[in-house]
């Protein structure tokens, strides 16, 4: 039987982990290597980095995070922020990602994902949706969610699927940091619309929020930052709370 | 000993090159290569493969002399080859991602689509899946049944003889997932994507 998955992802600036986990043995808490190890040996079922570089001299250094936890790391390493070009996604891959997620650029040109996909095969594009509540629908935000497309998110998550994209990132701005659980209806009517698999992102507060995503909102996984930070849950006690409320999970 | 990782443009291989490299450390040589010769002297030769079925087989055609290295490689000299997912498929008489394409031949079967169900089942399968271990292959040794391998495939592989499989796993229907025939091992799953139950299988196939 397929398990969910849960991913714990990693913000990732200049090279450094932004909110890392607060362990006391750790080397070098801001070493986003170290870090993934860490999630990896611990049952997390896929890694995420989130690069948030805002600097473009400094956009080479995600290359060089990504070279060192692949080589340490045997987990799928799925790797966003700033991809702009079929070359962006050609180096992150050709330095170990297994996956890379595009946001803007594929809001901006769909030919992107279509000649990627092509290129490098459906299972690495993953399309990060950025999304937020307006009146009845939800409109695309871009550029790190400030600039609204107007576009809506459910008729764009269709057609991201019909242009190559293998899974969809799905993140709730409205609901991003708050900890106030997913936004369970975006996440519902994406996953009903499209046959790809969706990640549920934004607003994870607590481990019924992972059970609801994926019980609710039929997310295939779940990616979650702060609750793994900071020692609240590992991921390992998350795999164990799922397992008690009867979802499937690798443990 | 050396093991040879095949680079023919076949996407992205540095997952499978860090994943050999951590299990070889210093005992085993790890060369990747699309070079014939050191193919053909090569102890032990492993084929990628992501994309479509059809990129990939273009891929290998599109290097001169590349099949029939191959072939006499696994086929003649029956030295051990491991395909790993679309590198499994080719093994295959015919696939049908995109359109109609001929495959290496090795293993009499098809390479089709998986019933989703009617949209029931999410494709591509993507993630954690148990396998179920129905031969003993060489390359199981101590990986218990029921263990837990990364998949990301839309096709599979249809054998027409059962007996080659080797595992296979549960989604919208059986899925074969492993097969061994003679000197020649594949699998579906990505063993260097499954974490240390990966590593040993690629330790297990570097040891045959």
């Amino acid at each position: 039987m397929l398990k969910n998955r849960i991913i714990p992802c990693l913000d990732v600036k200049n090279g450094r982990v932004v909110k890392g986990i607060n362990f006391v043995d750790l080397q070098d808490a801001g070493d986003p290597v170290e870090q993934a190890k860490i999630y990896s040996d611990g049952g997390a079922d896929e890694i995420c980095f989130l690069d948030i570089t805002a600097s473009n001299e400094n956009r080479d250094t995600i290359y060089d995070v990504v070279k060192k936890t692949s080589k340490k790391c045997f987990v799928p390493l799925t790797v966003g922020g700033g991809v702009r070009s079929i070359e962006d996604i050609n180096k992150l891959l050709n330095c170990g990602a297994d996956k890379v997620s595009i946001n803007t650029a594929a809001v901006q040109n769909t030919e992107v994902v279509v000649e990627s996909s092509k290129k490098f095969g459906s299972q690495c594009i993953v399309v990060a949706i950025d999304a937020k509540k307006n009146e009845d629908k939800w409109e695309i935000f871009t550029h790190g969610g400030r600039n609204n497309t107007r576009i809506d998110a459910i008729k764009f998550a269709k057609k991201m699927e019909d242009s190559g994209a293998g899974e969809l990132l799905v993140t709730s701005m409205d609901r991003d940091g708050t900890q106030v659980g997913y936004d369970i209806e975006l996440m519902s009517k994406i996953s009903s619309t499209v046959n790809i698999p969706l990640i549920a992102s934004g607003g994870v507060g607590s481990l019924d929020h992972l059970v609801d995503g994926i019980k609710l909102g039929n997310a295939s996984a779940v990616l979650a930052a702060s609750i793994f930070h900071y020692g609240k849950h590992s991921v390992r006690e998350a795999k164990e709370y799922l397992d008690s409320k009867g979802i499937p999970v690798r443990i | 000993m050396n093991v040879t990782i095949v680079d023919y443009n076949s996407g992205n291989i540095s997952s499978v090159i860090n994943s050999f490299k951590e299990v070889a450390r210093d005992k085993v040589k790890i060369e990747v290569t699309t070079d014939l010769n050191k193919i053909k002297s090569s102890d032990k030769v492993v084929l990628p493969g992501q994309g479509s079925f059809k990129s990939c087989v273009d891929a290998l055609n599109n290097i001169s002399g590349l099949v029939d290295a191959l072939n006499e490689f696994a086929i003649n000299n029956k030295k051990p080859l491991l395909g790993i997912c679309v590198g499994l498929q080719m093994f295959a008489d015919v696939g049908y991602e995109e359109t109609e394409t001929k495959g290496l031949g090795w293993i009499s079967g098809k390479v089709s689509k998986i019933d989703n169900q009617n949209g029931k089942y999410k494709l591509p399968h993507i993630g954690w899946n148990q396998i179920n271990i129905v031969k003993d292959s060489k390359i199981f040794k101590g990986i218990e049944n029921n263990s837990h391998m990364y998949f990301v495939h839309s096709y599979e592989i249809v054998p027409e003889d059962k007996n080659v499989v080797s595992a296979t796993t549960d989604y919208s229907s059986n899925i074969v997932c492993s097969v061994e025939k003679e000197n020649i091992f594949g699998t579906q799953f990505h063993p260097e994507k499954s974490d240390k139950v990966g590593l040993k299988i690629i330790d297990n196939f570097i040891n045959l």
